[in-house]
């Protein structure tokens, strides 16, 4: 187990070392820098643009701008320095990094506990009303844009009179210590992202949950269960259950790299402090470094992801073995 | 495979061995496939929904009441008109028509609103004369429903925009626009899918590493905000037509991987059937064996891998274009449609613009629903 985490750790490093080349490879295909804005501003001269450029090393040829920053990365843990804050990136990234975490983290309960015990119900309740209806839910959500569904989330909202719209706090609250106050503001003002960005995991989460169980519950060790007596509810809880949940485990491992990147849109709409809308800001800016280095954590945590996964996979189940 | 089957039956009738001589024709696959896609209601459902959807963005010009591109100073931000067949007094007519309307201003807190001015009346008629356009190489101006265009009078179904253009003509040709990227993108994706899975499987080897690698690589980024950065790529300065390729292009670069590891694996399991190998001892050439031979046999899955990657192509190109980073005027996008809805006061005070949303969730929902019946159909071991 253990030489096996370390042999798929190590394969990482030369796949990111292709991801970053990748990432530089996209941002320097695009026309124009972080200078660009200022060659249309009356007030800067060309000759100043020019001299900015050199400040912050545009000028330098692609190959050498990439080792530069590679070169920081690995012997400082310097991951460059953003343009448009004039800071270093790690220290702008982690205080986001720290919110977007904690918005997936809830989300991801959220989709479990609601996810689970709906699979159950509709499996054991297999082609009743509330089953359909459930499912219909479930095909609705896995096809709705978690943009739109912010939109409708918040007009909805607005249109009854609700006040706690956009970003995870009221006005006052911002830049405020912790209190209750602040506490059950957030709160108020959580439910609406939690739910604009987890409906879609939680839709398929039931259908695969749903699908499993059905599996299971048509297997002869569930007959035998049944046949010598046991409760329905043991049979389900005890024996089923348990052998359905186990490969959706590998789900688990994804669900954070794939909320983090794949919430953007539903960030920016909805004006959340987190990771989303400050890569759009900075795509927008051409602030290289920032957005290479937000492209390469979320392809680092898909990665680490993936790998979890198949290690979570392998604790919870014992028939499956590493090669 | 029209042969036709025998079969004897013997059973006894009173004493006597009766034989009865059934003659039948054999369903082929097409035909059992097809049977078992209609027990699909959900799948059926979809397909037809589709079909409309499809159908209604072909004929956007002709049913759409006027140019999408038109804007009207004096009809900003319209709620969309009430259809009518009462009139204030009660009275019932099989004529549907709308009123005209006034827009006024609060004094106070100068919100703009539309009031309905019951004196003006304007009735509705099929096939009035509007705007000419052009359609599958015919001239015309007739449009499915509208006002007498003379008469003054407006009809709005799904109200206008901030520039006053009709949002339901809008809507129409922005489907055209965010449908057919999905069709475009896909068509592109299969090409690149099929070559590089088909290479990989059929070859093996070095070639095979390479690309799996590749795939790898592409498969390890997460897609959003791929997407996001490469359509930053698009310069400024392009005009819609080539932003609209350059979308295509974005969406189907990061969606073939999923078609070519499909592809790769059935050609790793037929490469080695029987049927492939008497094919290659009579001699026939590596491109008759993969396009002959392998991909009829495969096409059931990549028929039904390209419906189900119909979602993520719609759902790519308007996440991109309601960020503004797609689709570019005066071209229009559902996505870019949304665009304009992304502010709370827009929200509450003209919701009506998010109407093309709600076309963006019936086609994924359609696509899903008939992927899924599409899948069972073809599935030798659903039932």
């Amino acid at each position: 187990m253990f030489r096996y985490i370390v042999r798929r750790s190590l394969m990482m490093i030369p796949m990111m070392v292709l991801i970053s080349i990748l990432c530089f490879v996209v941002i320097k295909l695009q026309p124009g820098d972080f200078t660009t804005q200022f060659l249309h501003d009356p007030r800067i001269s060309p000759e100043m643009v020019a001299q900015i450029r050199t400040r912050l090393g545009l000028d330098q040829p692609a190959h050498i701008q990439y080792l530069t920053w590679v070169k920081g990365i690995v012997t400082k843990g310097d991951f460059g320095y953003s343009f448009a804050y004039k800071r270093p990136v790690h220290e702008l990234i982690w205080e986001r990094m720290a919110w977007t975490v904690g918005v997936a983290a809830i989300t991801i309960v959220f989709t479990w506990v609601v996810a689970i015990p709906i699979g159950i119900y509709s499996a054991t309740h297999k082609y009743s009303f509330l089953d359909y209806f459930l499912t219909f839910i479930g095909f609705i959500g896995v096809s709705i844009p978690s943009f739109f569904l912010a939109l409708v989330l918040m007009y909805v909202y607005l249109s009854l009179g609700g006040t706690a719209v956009g970003g995870l706090f009221s006005q006052q609250y911002i830049g405020a210590p912790w209190s209750l106050g602040k506490f059950v503001d957030l709160l108020r003002h959580l439910w609406i992202p939690i739910i604009a960005i987890g409906l879609g995991g939680t839709a398929s989460l039931i259908r695969l949950m749903r699908a499993n169980l059905l599996d299971v519950l048509g297997t002869q060790y569930v007959t035998t269960a049944r046949a010598k007596g046991l409760a329905e509810r043991t049979v389900i809880y005890k024996h089923a259950v348990r052998n359905a949940i186990n490969p959706l485990i590998s789900i688990f491992g994804m669900q954070l790299p794939s909320l983090i990147s794949g919430t953007i849109i539903a960030s920016i709409v909805l004006n959340l402090p987190t990771m989303g809308p400050f890569f759009y800001d900075a795509l927008l800016n051409s602030d290289q470094y920032l957005v290479m280095t937000f492209l390469m954590l979320s392809a680092f945590l898909m990665l680490v992801g993936n790998l979890l996964a198949d290690i979570m996979l392998a604790w919870s189940d014992p028939r499956i073995r590493y090669e | 495979m029209s042969k036709k089957e025998t079969v004897f039956q013997f059973h006894q009738d009173d004493g006597n061995i009766v034989v009865q001589e059934t003659t039948w024709q054999p369903l082929s696959q097409t035909q059992l496939m097809w049977r078992q896609f209609r027990k699909h209601r959900l799948g059926v459902i979809g397909a037809w929904v589709l079909g409309f959807i499809y159908l209604m963005v072909i004929l956007a010009p002709f049913l759409a009441p006027s140019d999408y591109m038109l804007q009207r100073r004096n009809y900003v931000n319209h709620p969309p008109t009430k259809i009518r067949f009462v009139d204030e007094e009660g009275v019932f007519s099989w004529r549907p028509f709308v009123y005209g309307t006034k827009r006024t201003r609060d004094p106070i807190t100068l919100a703009v609103s539309w009031d309905i001015d019951t004196t003006k009346k304007y009735p509705l008629y099929f096939l009035v004369r509007g705007n000419p356009y052009k359609l599958l190489g015919m001239n015309s101006d007739l449009h499915l429903l509208g006002v007498d265009q003379d008469s003054g009078g407006q009809f709005f179904l799904f109200g206008t925009d901030r520039f006053g253009r009709d949002l339901f003509a809008r809507t129409l040709y922005g489907g055209r626009v965010t449908l057919s990227v999905g069709v475009f993108g896909i068509v592109v994706s299969f090409f690149i899918g099929i070559f590089m899975g088909g290479i990989s499987g059929y070859y093996g080897g070095v070639v095979d590493n390479l690309i799996q690698r590749l795939i790898e690589l592409l498969r390890s980024f997460p897609r959003i905000p791929l997407w996001l950065a490469l359509s930053m790529i698009l310069p400024p300065t392009w005009s819609s037509v080539k932003v609209y390729f350059g979308v295509v292009t974005i969406l189907a670069f990061l969606d073939w991987t999923g078609l070519a590891r499909v592809v790769r694996g059935q050609f790793l399991h037929l490469r080695s059937k029987e049927f492939v190998e008497g094919a290659l001892a009579l001699g026939v050439s590596d491109s008759g064996i993969i396009f002959r031979h392998i991909l009829p046999n495969i096409m059931s899955y990549l028929i039904v891998t390209a419906t189900l990657s119909f979602p993520g192509m719609i759902i790519g190109e308007s996440s991109i274009s309601f960020l503004g980073l797609g689709i570019k005027e005066p071209m229009t996008s559902w996505g870019l449609l949304l665009k304009d809805a992304q502010s709370m006061d827009v929200l509450l005070m003209q919701p009506w613009l998010m109407i093309p949303g709600i076309f963006i969730i019936v086609s994924v929902l359609a696509f899903n629903f008939m992927g899924d019946a599409l899948r069972d159909a073809f599935d030798p071991y659903s039932n």
